[in-house]
């Protein structure tokens, strides 16, 4: 089996350690001995609607955010939400998970429109949220990463949610809410690398990757006790630092 | 000379402060005298400064500038010249003013004839507004883990209109090779001197994905390298407008690199050309050894001077530290940011050791509290290291997991407690008369260093 990874816009929405994310796919993959490779797809390159298996989309800032936001709109985004309807896994952090809801407004800036796969929209806050987060949601167990964003994004009615908030801020400071998750696509505010640290979300995107593309139900386990002890220690650095 | 009330009290105040720290065992005592100083007379630095006979040099960049400013006032020294330095690396404006206020007589009298100073970045402006130097060293602008969004590009904006406001009077000494710092200076009314490497043996092949894109910052084209020797740093040019890398005024060439114990080059001018050789590892600190050359011959220092300093110098407040505890050598390497960690693990895959090695990592605000930055660094160069590769440190765990992503066997990856639990366990695993490596973050060397102080392994900095 061969998984194409594809970092969209990695050449310029690479901020906080998101290629620990991407490093992690490939890596999780190749031990179970499937093939992966990672590509990089950027601002006015066409997406072949079948060359991929996985997406990763991360942040930037947001003068970096401006050209993505009108390269996404038109056939680009229409296949990738087509895609993303379909099954297609993807992790967004921070700026790409801003994007994937209905708009973002920028503080002094024009809205401008995302691809509305959630149902979601962002805007800028006021404060600044930075420090370390633990989520807790029922689908992969806690979940610990490290947030840095003045958007604030706000679900609607059909969203659901990520996880919720045990230490941190999350997705608006206010509703106690974190992230976003529909069909196999995740967005989020974590950084950290987020997948390193969360193994069990990182086998979830593959999983569901080759469920799609080769019908294999199954994902042979790993041994996780390095990234047992980083998650942990991610707790227990949250719990004393939030 | 006036007697000035209000300066004296300044310095007194200062120098009390500093006294009374030291003895009451609460730290080194190089910043809370400036803070001091600065309430009661906030021009203490200004005026101080321009006491100095020889006048002041700034030096300024994100890696190298303690151990580059160190060698230089070294040199200066050895030339018989009393120098002012804020020596303990507190670089801010306060810890500068107390470097000073340490070293003025009550009456406002320079023990020295020449200042050395080493400047944070973001404090560079106000500490040339200042001081007013008549030299400039410009080192290098990396991404650093502290940065928030955008912060280097207002580093450099900031920068450049501090050299745009410099006088003729004024000589700038920059680093050729970053073409960010070519870019900035560019139209500064200062001298405009360059050093950079003229031929180099160790290349990179792509820019290290810790470091910025390169773009010509004349036209906004990709610039094109025709060497890439760390980071950024390079020999390079852009095809649309034609821009390239300024000429050297002191270019290095015969670069080369001993294993971890030493390094050595020549440094050519259009008159000269000095061998000089170091017992400084890794090409970044091949970079600091050309600077601090470059310098030492633009204040006319003796091209002997300028040998004899390099070749005796020893590194700076951790930089790279030979520390002897229980019959066993470590060799400690500050981790300041993924560029800086970058060279140090190229370093050690290129000398092809196999001794263990403990990184530590801690998340505290000196740190970075967002360990993020490790996946920016290119762990990857450690897999061809036959070592047993021990982490420590309040993420001991994210080090660990950074090291298996990178392709490091697991069973070769060891992780410890945080810098006081890890230090034993792994000095018992060094074998009698042995090397070992510990490459600590800012704090974790801070912790470190109290450890090994308590053993009476090493002194602490300000008594250096």
């Amino acid at each position: 089996m061969k998984l194409t990874i594809c970092w969209l816009y990695g050449d310029t929405m690479n901020i906080y350690g998101d290629r620990g994310n991407v490093l992690a796919l490939a890596q999780r993959c190749r031990w179970r001995g499937i093939e992966a490779e990672i590509t990089t797809l950027g601002v006015g390159e066409e997406l072949d609607p079948d060359a991929y298996d996985i997406f990763f989309w991360g942040g930037g800032q947001d003068r970096e955010q401006i050209p993505v936001s009108s390269d996404i709109l038109g056939p680009k985004g229409e296949t990738l939400k087509a895609l993303l309807e379909d099954g297609a896994p993807m992790l967004s952090v921070c700026g790409g998970y801003q994007l994937l809801g209905k708009h973002y407004h920028p503080y002094g800036e024009e809205q401008l429109p995302g691809l509305g796969f959630f149902d979601a929209w962002s805007e800028a806050g006021p404060e600044r949220f930075i420090g370390n987060v633990v989520v807790d949601s029922g689908r992969f167990g806690t979940l610990v990463g490290f947030e840095n964003h003045s958007g604030l994004t706000f679900l609607g009615p059909t969203a659901e949610a990520l996880g919720r908030i045990r230490v941190g801020r999350g997705n608006n400071g206010q509703d106690g809410t974190e992230g976003c998750i529909r069909l196999n696509t995740l967005g989020c505010y974590l950084h950290g690398a987020l997948l390193p640290k969360n193994p069990a979300v990182t086998d979830f995107l593959i999983k569901a990757a080759i469920k799609r593309r080769y019908g294999v139900e199954e994902l042979e386990p790993l041994e996780d006790d390095l990234e047992v002890i980083a998650h942990q220690q991610a707790i227990k650095r949250a719990v004393a630092t939030g | 000379m006036r007697f000035d009330a209000r300066l004296g009290l300044a310095i007194a105040a200062g120098k009390l402060s500093a006294a009374s720290i030291r003895w009451l065992g609460r730290g080194g005592g190089t910043a809370l005298p400036g803070v001091l100083s600065n309430g009661l007379d906030p021009d203490v630095l200004d005026k101080l400064a321009a006491r100095v006979p020889g006048g002041c040099i700034v030096v300024a960049g994100t890696n190298g500038k303690t151990t580059t400013s160190r060698i230089l006032a070294e040199t200066l020294e050895r030339a018989g010249f009393g120098v002012i330095h804020n020596r303990s690396g507190s670089n801010l404006v306060r810890g500068i003013t107390a470097a000073f206020t340490e070293q003025v007589s009550l009456g406002g009298q320079p023990a020295g004839e020449i200042a050395v100073i080493e400047t944070d970045e973001a404090a560079f402006p106000e500490v040339v507004r200042r001081t007013k130097p008549r030299l400039i060293m410009l080192l290098n602008l990396f991404r650093d883990q502290l940065d928030r969004y955008g912060e280097l590009d207002t580093i450099a904006r900031n920068w450049r209109e501090t050299l745009d406001g410099l006088d003729p009077s004024q000589t700038l000494l920059i680093n050729a090779d970053d073409p960010t710092l070519a870019a900035i200076s560019e139209d500064s009314p200062a001298q405009r001197l360059t050093f950079g490497f003229r031929e180099c043996q160790y290349t990179l092949d792509h820019l290290p994905h810790a470091a910025d894109a390169a773009v010509c910052r004349r036209c906004g084209a990709s610039l094109i390298y025709d060497e890439l020797y760390l980071s950024h740093l390079g020999a390079y040019h852009c095809d649309q407008c034609g821009y390239q890398r300024p000429d050297l005024t002191f270019g290095a060439r015969d670069i080369t690199l001993d294993g971890l114990d030493s390094g050595s080059l020549v440094l050519e001018t259009d008159q000269e050309s000095l061998a000089i050789q170091g017992r400084l590892p890794g090409l970044y600190n091949l970079y600091n050894v050309t600077a601090a050359a470059a310098a030492g011959l633009v204040l006319g220092m003796p091209g002997e001077v300028v040998q004899a300093a390099i070749g005796d110098f020893q590194a700076a407040f951790g930089r790279i530290e030979r520390v002897q505890v229980n019959g066993r050598t470590l060799v400690l390497v500050l981790i300041k940011n993924p560029t800086g960690f970058n060279e140090v693990l190229r370093t050690l895959a290129m000398s092809e050791m196999t001794d263990p090695v403990l990184i530590l990592i801690n998340d505290l605000d000196a740190d970075g509290r967002d360990v993020s930055w490790l996946w920016d660094v290119d762990a990857e160069h450690l897999a061809a290291v036959e070592a047993p590769l021990y982490t420590g440190g309040i993420r001991s765990g994210d080090m660990a997991v950074r090291l298996k992503y990178g392709g490091i066997p697991p069973e070769r990856i060891i992780p410890l407690g945080d810098v006081a639990e890890a230090l034993d366990p792994f000095i018992e695993t060094i074998p009698e008369g042995g090397t070992a490596f510990v490459l600590p973050t800012y704090t974790a060397m801070l912790r470190l260093r109290e450890l090994l102080h308590r053993r009476g392994s090493v002194q602490m900095f300000w008594e250096q």
